[in-house]
């Protein structure tokens, strides 16, 4: 292989590190109008009236909307309950409620202090328990009538309710001989993306729009921007420059629909580009859990039942919430063999931000939870930690959390590779007044999910043009997906460019999310090659006067008679003729739909759940070695393991980095992340009060281990690896820290304050 | 105000408002957009450009207060089509994901490696202690800087 498992670099890398790369700020159009947006003060109000007067009047305003400007439309991933703008209420702080185009950014937001907006206060609901109880206020009167693409099981403040079952867990339980049970607490964390959320629109003649915008779907923004304002969707193109960075935040709406709503109120384009203080208050966040979990085992170790029910924080809209719930109680079972199985919960509305997609999809909630437990069984047992995951682990062929057949799975080998690599360090040699430990945590987590395709055009040259929609939100999908490109067509990497996301040209692609594009998109590009492979020997077959079957594909784009060295001509010659003479242009196409069913209703039972068909599985194990000052409570972690099942690495370098950036959001979110609310106001929505891991925080050493249990149908056996880096270690750090110093904290984040606590009542 | 400064071994003047920052002087008055805004408080360290060669907070720093110095901003960092040192490492050891913070981060670099010809890894953990990066976890970022030490050393 030449191109796939080369540590090749990206192929936007210069114009990256030159500072040539156009992100959404750096993009302007003739005449562009500044967007800003007046955030909501309340947490739950109804809206009275406004007066734009003021603000509609300073000099160099050209327009201020409200909800009552934009229609009846509503927009929503699972429940479609979100307006662009609020309309007749507001249900969190922050909520955009009027926005304004102008000349520059500071008379937009000049203008802003001008609107008047009258509300009627309301009761703000700001937990879950509170949103359930029989009296609290409702925030969305309208939920019964709004449209849902699933059976959401929604009443009151009730958003979803899931439930799956498998076995019978009363029974599995009196079969036990070590039960532990536990209630864990996991906080919002913000995305976090050095690039703020932004967006550009322009209006043409025809009133036909033209959006630019940070995501990572162009085609979930056309669907949210159109059904929020009512527009068809073949009246908007949605594109993307570069992205920087998404971790879930960019996948569902953000400031698109509003910058639209300005564009075409004023029939010139408007850019909107929000703060950080916007940014975090305004868009979304990782949701907070709250998880009773059992988990019984045998003396020997063999888990045998859990019982998982989770209460979750969705906040003011629905967003992906119903997913991530369906999700976590998918991956509550982690990836092991435990019979008996039952696994139930709510995701309520709030009058916080909406949380959404992030980085794990709720799977880092169950798993923290669930890999404690294990860890806790086995300090009860006197078993190794690695002992018993891999006794209890999943061995291909094995099913799913639900009944989905497994085929590829190197989990096993991830967990010895793990074991040799930390070797048998225990506990070493801290300094004075320090604790050092060592934690393990396993997890599984999919790549796949809905709609992709790709288009590989053959040029008149003999080069090639891939075109997939998918969006490269810096993980390095366009790098990846041209390696595919060029291996199947054994043409070397430069000769395969990749075209710009564009709804207008490219076809549909769900998004970038789900650590999806590599598996999914990569499936469509290997088909849509074959094709072009397949069209490329007819043509060269009556060139060369042989049977199309006799042919084969040779480096360097030549095609050639198989046993005949020397018989071959170029994809050159074979494209020039099929464009000018016989055959026409060669273009390979594929779609599909990911189809693998989720639940074997023989095997399990399942309500509520939102997706019926979600992938296929990537595995990994982690540890972590924690050094905790037992004067202060602060725990750093010096070291970290992590050894991932990828299928196949595309490209090694990137498959690292994926692991390597995964690895410290986790940390981060383990020790020092949290969106703390100060009633329904956010308390800390910037960089300065909000702590992600900066350099020095970072563990010294980071080694990944990259393992390839081929995925039988996924491109060149490829599976996903964008979220799993994370999603094991905060129950890695946690379980270091029990290692360590003998305290077991099931509420993330592992603050001084919670863990000199913890020391102190031991 | 009309302010004097040389950008990039250029000179130019520019008439400024006394409360613009250095950070929208370059990204709107002269079209220079390498630098980022991450957060307009001094914390992402996207904006970092170098003022008479140190790294400084391209959102903090008033534009009037640059006047006579000399600025350089990624940009700048190339010459012609050779990368500079970092620059090339960062190509090399599959550092740059997004890249958002890249020029920040390459120019911090650079910097440093300009008074430190050989910094240990601990050296530049804490040179670049005021970039955040999201994505890449800070390993191959490290690597990149050391890697940069190297080739310099050899030139």
């Amino acid at each position: 292989m030449t191109a796939v498992g080369v540590r090749l670099p990206r192929l936007e890398i210069r114009e990256k590190v030159t500072g040539r790369a156009r992100y959404i700020a750096d993009l302007s159009r003739p005449g562009m109008l500044h967007g800003a947006i007046l955030g909501s003060p309340h947490p739950h109000a109804r809206i009275l009236g406004y007066d734009t007067a003021r603000a509609a009047a300073l000099p160099g305003v050209h327009a201020v909307i409200t909800g009552v400007d934009i229609g009846e439309g509503l927009m929503g991933a699972f429940i479609k309950d979100e307006p662009a703008l609020a309309r007749g209420k507001v249900r969190y702080v922050g909520e955009a409620v009027a926005a304004v185009a102008a000349a520059d950014e500071a008379t937009a937001r000049a203008a802003l202090r001008l609107i008047r907006v009258d509300y009627e206060e309301l009761p703000a609901v700001l937990t879950p328990e509170d949103a359930l109880a029989p009296d609290a206020a409702i925030i969305h009167e309208g939920l019964a009538d709004y449209f849902k693409v699933f059976d959401a099981q929604c009443d009151g403040n009730q958003m979803s309710r899931t439930e799956i079952v498998e076995g019978d867990v009363a029974a599995g339980f009196a079969e036990c001989d070590v039960v532990v049970e536990g209630t864990f607490e996991t906080q919002a964390q913000n995305h976090l993306a050095i690039e703020p959320c932004g967006a550009l629109a322009e209006v043409d003649e025809a009133g036909r729009v033209t959006l630019w915008s940070a995501n990572q779907s162009v085609f979930r923004v056309q669907a949210n921007v159109c059904e929020s304002l009512g527009l068809s969707m073949s009246r908007l193109r949605s594109m993307t420059p570069r992205v920087g960075g998404g971790f879930g935040n960019k996948m569902e709406a953000h400031v698109q629909p509003i910058t639209v709503a300005l564009a075409l109120a004023t029939r010139r384009p408007v850019k909107l580009i929000l703060s950080r203080i916007e940014d975090f208050e305004m868009i979304r966040a990782r949701h907070p859990y709250k998880i009773r979990m059992r988990t019984g085992a045998r003396r020997d170790g063999t888990l045998l039942a859990r019982e998982v029910d989770v209460l979750v924080d969705g906040g003011a809209y629905g967003d992906d919430s119903p997913g991530v719930l369906g999700y976590s109680l998918l991956m509550a079972r982690g990836p092991y063999t435990i019979p008996h199985m039952k696994a139930s919960g709510r995701v309520a509305y709030t009058n916080k931000l909406r949380f959404g997609a992030y980085r794990g999809f709720g799977n880092p909630q169950t798993c923290f939870a669930g890999e404690t437990q294990i860890d806790e069984i086995a300090t009860r047992l006197g078993l190794d930690p690695i002992e018993i995951r891999i006794r209890n682990a999943m061995r291909p062929g094995d099913a799913w959390f639900g009944g989905q057949k497994v085929l590829s799975n190197g989990l096993v080998t991830c967990l010895e590779k793990l074991r040799d690599a930390v070797g048998r360090e225990h506990g070493g040699d801290a300094a004075p007044g320090k604790r050092r430990g060592i934690g393990i945590a396993a997890c599984a987590h999919i790549s796949g999910l809905l709609a992709t395709g790709a288009i590989v055009r053959l040029l008149e040259d003999g080069t090639v043009m891939l075109n997939t929609g998918a969006v490269d939100i810096g993980q390095g999908s366009d790098t990846a997906l041209a390696q595919i490109c060029a291996e199947a067509l054994k043409l070397p990497i430069d000769r395969v460019a990749v075209a710009v996301p564009d709804t207008d040209g490219s076809p549909y692609n769900w998004g970038t999310t789900a650590s999806r594009v590599t598996y999914t998109t990569g499936r469509a590009v290997v088909a849509a090659c074959d094709e072009v492979e397949r069209r490329v020997k007819e043509r060269a077959a009556a060139l060369l006067e042989c049977d199309a079957g006799d042919l084969e594909l040779r480096p360097g784009g030549l095609v050639g008679i198989k046993g005949v060295p020397g018989m071959e001509i170029s994809f050159q010659v074979v494209s020039a003729v099929s464009h000018w003479r016989e055959g026409g242009p060669i273009v390979g196409a594929n779609t599909f739909v990911f189809d693998q069913a989720t639940i074997d209703p023989k095997r399990a039972a399942a309500t509520g759940l939102p997706f019926g068909r979600i992938g296929v599985y990537s595995f990994c194990a982690v540890a972590t070695e924690v050094e905790i000052d037992e004067a202060t409570g602060e725990t750093r972690v010096t070291r970290a393991w992590e050894a991932v099942d990828v299928g196949r690495a595309i490209n090694p370098a990137m498959v690292e980095g994926q692991i390597e950036g995964g690895f410290v959001q986790g940390q981060g979110y383990a020790l020092t992340e949290e969106m703390l609310w100060d009633g329904g106001r956010l308390a800390n929505p910037s960089l300065m009060d909000y702590k992600a891991p900066g350099p020095l925080d970072s563990p010294r050493e980071i080694s990944t281990i990259i393992v390839e249990d081929p995925q039988p149908e996924g491109p060149f056996g490829a599976k996903g690896v964008g979220e799993i880096g994370l999603v094991g270690v905060p129950a890695a750090i946690t379980n270091a820290v029990a290692d360590a110093a003998g305290i077991r904290l099931r509420r993330l984040p592992l603050t001084p304050e919670r863990v000199l606590g913890a020391l102190l009542e031991r | 105000m009309t302010v004097t400064f040389a950008v990039n071994e250029v000179e130019r003047v520019i008439e400024a408002d006394p409360s613009e920052t250095l950070l929208e002087v370059l990204r709107e008055r002269l079209g220079l957009l390498g630098a980022k805004r991450g957060c307009n408080q001094g914390v992402s360290g996207a904006c970092t450009v170098l003022i008479d060669g140190r790294p400084m907070r391209g959102c903090l720093s008033l534009a009037m207060n640059c006047a006579g110095r000399a600025i350089t901003t990624i940009e700048g960092l190339a010459q012609g089509d050779t990368l500079a040192p970092i620059q090339q490492a960062l190509v090399e050891t599959g550092a740059v994901q997004c890249g958002f913070c890249i020029p920040g981060v390459a120019l911090t670099a650079h910097a440093l490696l300009a008074t430190n010809p050989d910094p240990s890894m601990d050296d530049v953990r804490e040179g670049l202690a005021g970039n955040l990066c999201r994505c890449s976890g800070y390993v191959k970022l490290i690597d990149a800087v050391r890697r940069a030490a190297t080739a310099r050393g050899q030139r």
